[in-house]
């Protein structure tokens, strides 16, 4: 089996500030983190390998910076890590990160076919969940989405069984390999890294490529350019009006509320069932 | 180029016969681009034997019914459904194409936009259109919910959004309404499909109750304690509302996850919404603003959540829950009658 997994560097959103004036991000204020779904998905492949033996390849768009989280994914037990990263990458939407992500994965395949790829539910920055699919469109394999367990890898057969989640519940998909996964948290629970991984990590130099290693690439299709979509504008959330303050002591406050929700007979009703018959 | 696509499309999702409550909120928010852009607004309904529901879709405000009725199309799948709405795309050419942020909306509609290699904006909770340049505006929360963004799709066409459930608000259905049905046929083999739903489980776990709850109180780190958390369950006991929890709660451990409201938890709409100890963080409010009658207790006077709440109450959660939980239950066995909602 060979598995690779998409990852991505992503600004820690808890902890980020926005600037009020500008409406920008304060990138300095957030620390950047491997994205959480994606380590979810890093697990899910060491899970996979035990069973099936093979390797674990990562791969990551984003600036040299972005090693220290394909690091992060061989100290989670990647064996191997990929970064594309080029000035014509930057400004790309999911159309445009897909398309280059799509491009990588064949370079990858033809060095060792892929039979797996799996990605996060969805990356906390840019939030879409778009990305995932995007890439199994391009590759013309099947995309599995939200998907929470991975069962009966069948290397011989090529099959796989997955739970999917849904809107209430889940669905159990058989589905052919390779195939595409994004997965959500639920999947499994982050594990504290063996030593060995850790120093091995530590060391490991990701293979780097520009777009020029990639072979035949539509540079259109990159970047600002190749992205249909763009921010229009940013802005502060709508600032809501508020209602009325109750006022008094808390028994005052507590008799008034009690008053306002009685009146509200559309709302709530006090069914009087003791006085039936 | 661009103005051979006219008219605005919704994505109808249909589950077990019937139709997602996002795909009827839609038809709602796509009638007023429709009317602004002067164009029809139809639905896009793929499924099998679905047919029947066509004319729900019309009284919900579509003008037209596009319908893909075949057997291979029984359950959700992305490689059939795809298949289907790219054909009707590609024919029918829509200018603006709405799908509901569920996982089967999501999922179609990220594969449709790479076929059809044109902009897709993810969970957007405003829709607006430019009229001039018949732009779609989709706006979203970015970076956490801190902001929000507009996003447009100047030069590709559709313009496509998926949108949050919840957000928008369905019409009142009009039986009366008129509109066409437009069957279309498309060619799908069984044996072509390389992914199989073997099995559906549905789970009506306390989280569906929780989206389909009348009355929810909601507790926030304003509790100090897991004990001081108890109150909130012994309120919703004694009025018969379901429990719901801020992010930090669940983070905490005082609440299962799937009791979470917000932004990363569920969307609610109760009648009437109780926030307790809850600061009202731009991420938690998204999830419970249209409630219909919100009520806050918290001891900050300047605390956000009072700017949404319809009534607010300034002091300790832990004096007055008890006083409240008294009244009611008083109240109770004085009428001896039991609390319903209308
Ligand atoms: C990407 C992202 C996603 C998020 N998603 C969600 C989400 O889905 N849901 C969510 O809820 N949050 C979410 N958050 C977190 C959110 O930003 C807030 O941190 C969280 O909602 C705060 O929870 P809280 O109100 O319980 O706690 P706090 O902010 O600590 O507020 C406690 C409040 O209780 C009041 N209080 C204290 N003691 C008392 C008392 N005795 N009586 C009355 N009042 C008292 C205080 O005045 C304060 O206002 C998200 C954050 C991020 C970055
Ligand atoms: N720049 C990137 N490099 C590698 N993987 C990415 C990148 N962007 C997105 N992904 C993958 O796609 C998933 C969904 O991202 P998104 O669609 O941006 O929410 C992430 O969890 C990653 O697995």
């Amino acid at each position: 089996m060979h598995i690779v997994v998409c990852v991505k560097q992503v600004p820690d959103t808890k902890i980020i500030k926005i600037n009020p004036k500008t409406n920008t991000l304060d990138r300095r204020s957030a620390p950047a983190i491997l994205n959480p779904y994606d380590a979810h998905a890093v697990q899910a492949a060491v899970k996979i390998r035990e069973e099936t033996g093979g390797m674990i390849s990562v791969l990551s768009m984003g600036p040299p910076q972005a090693v220290a989280i394909i690091k992060k994914s061989i100290e989670i037990g990647a064996d191997r890590g990929y970064l594309i990263s080029d000035r014509a990458f930057a400004g790309a939407d999911t159309l445009a990160t897909s398309y280059a992500l799509s491009k990588a994965l064949q370079k990858i395949a033809n060095e060792e076919p892929i039979d797996l790829v799996i990605c996060g539910k969805h990356a906390i920055d840019g939030d879409t969940g778009q990305v995932g699919p995007g890439i199994a469109r391009r590759l013309d394999i099947p995309p599995i989405t939200n998907v929470i367990e991975v069962s009966e890898v069948n290397k011989a057969e090529k099959t796989v069984l997955i739970k999917r989640k849904q809107i209430s519940g889940y669905e159990l998909i058989q589905t052919q390999l390779p195939c595409l996964l994004t997965v959500e948290k639920e999947i499994n629970s982050i594990l504290y890294s063996p030593l060995p991984n850790m120093l091995r990590a530590a060391r490991y130099e990701p293979v780097i490529w520009a777009v020029s290693d990639l072979g035949e690439v539509d540079k259109t299709q990159l970047g600002l350019k190749g992205s249909p979509t763009i921010v229009g504008k940013m802005f502060t959330p709508p600032k809501l009006e508020g209602g009325k303050k109750l006022e008094g002591s808390s028994d005052e406050q507590v008799s008034q509320l009690m008053d306002i929700l009685m009146e509200r007979k559309d709302l709530l009703k006090l069914k009087e069932t003791s006085t039936a018959n | 180029m661009m103005e051979e696509y006219r008219g605005v499309w919704v994505f109808i999702e249909e589950n077990d016969g019937a139709i997602e409550g996002v795909s009827l909120e839609l038809l709602g928010a796509g009638r007023k681009l429709a009317e602004k852009l002067e164009v029809p607004l139809s639905g896009i309904l793929l499924g099998h034997e679905v047919t029947k529901l066509a004319k729900e879709v019309i009284s919900y405000g579509a003008d037209k019914v596009y319908v893909i009725d075949n057997p291979v199309l029984k359950d959700y799948r992305t490689e059939s459904y795809m298949k289907g709405v790219i054909k009707l795309a590609e024919t029918y050419k829509p200018e603006i194409f709405l799908y509901g942020a569920t996982p089967n909306g999501k999922d179609l509609a990220s594969a449709v936009a790479t076929d059809l290699s044109t902009g897709l904006t993810a969970d957007t909770t405003m829709l607006d259109v430019d009229i001039d340049k018949r732009l779609l505006e989709a706006s979203r929360p970015a970076f956490g919910g801190n902001i929000m963004a507009t996003i447009l799709c100047k030069k590709h066409r559709p313009q496509m959004a998926t949108v949050r459930p919840k957000v928008m608000k369905a019409l009142e259905p009009d039986s009366n309404r008129q509109g066409s049905i437009i069957e279309e046929t498309l060619n799908l083999k069984e044996e072509d499909m390389r992914t199989k739903v073997l099995k559906i489980v549905k789970e009506l776990t306390k989280k569906t109750n929780l989206a389909e709850a009348h009355v929810i109180v909601c507790g926030g780190k304003g509790l100090g304690d897991i004990h001081g958390f108890q109150l909130i369950h012994e309120f919703a006991d004694t009025i018969g509302a379901s429990v719901g929890g801020t992010r930090d709660v669940v983070e905490a451990g005082w609440l299962p996850h799937e009791f979470q409201v917000g932004q990363t938890g569920e969307t609610v709409t109760p009648k009437i919404y109780f926030a307790i100890g809850i600061s009202g963080a731009i991420q938690h409010v998204v999830g419970m603003k249209n409630s219909e009658l919100i009520i806050a207790i918290n001891k900050d006077p300047g605390a956000p959540i009072f700017e949404v709440a319809t009534y607010g109450i300034v002091g300790d959660a832990l004096e007055i829950l008890p006083k409240l939980i008294q009244q009611f239950k008083e109240m109770k066995t004085e009428k001896g009658g039991e609390i319903s909602y209308a």
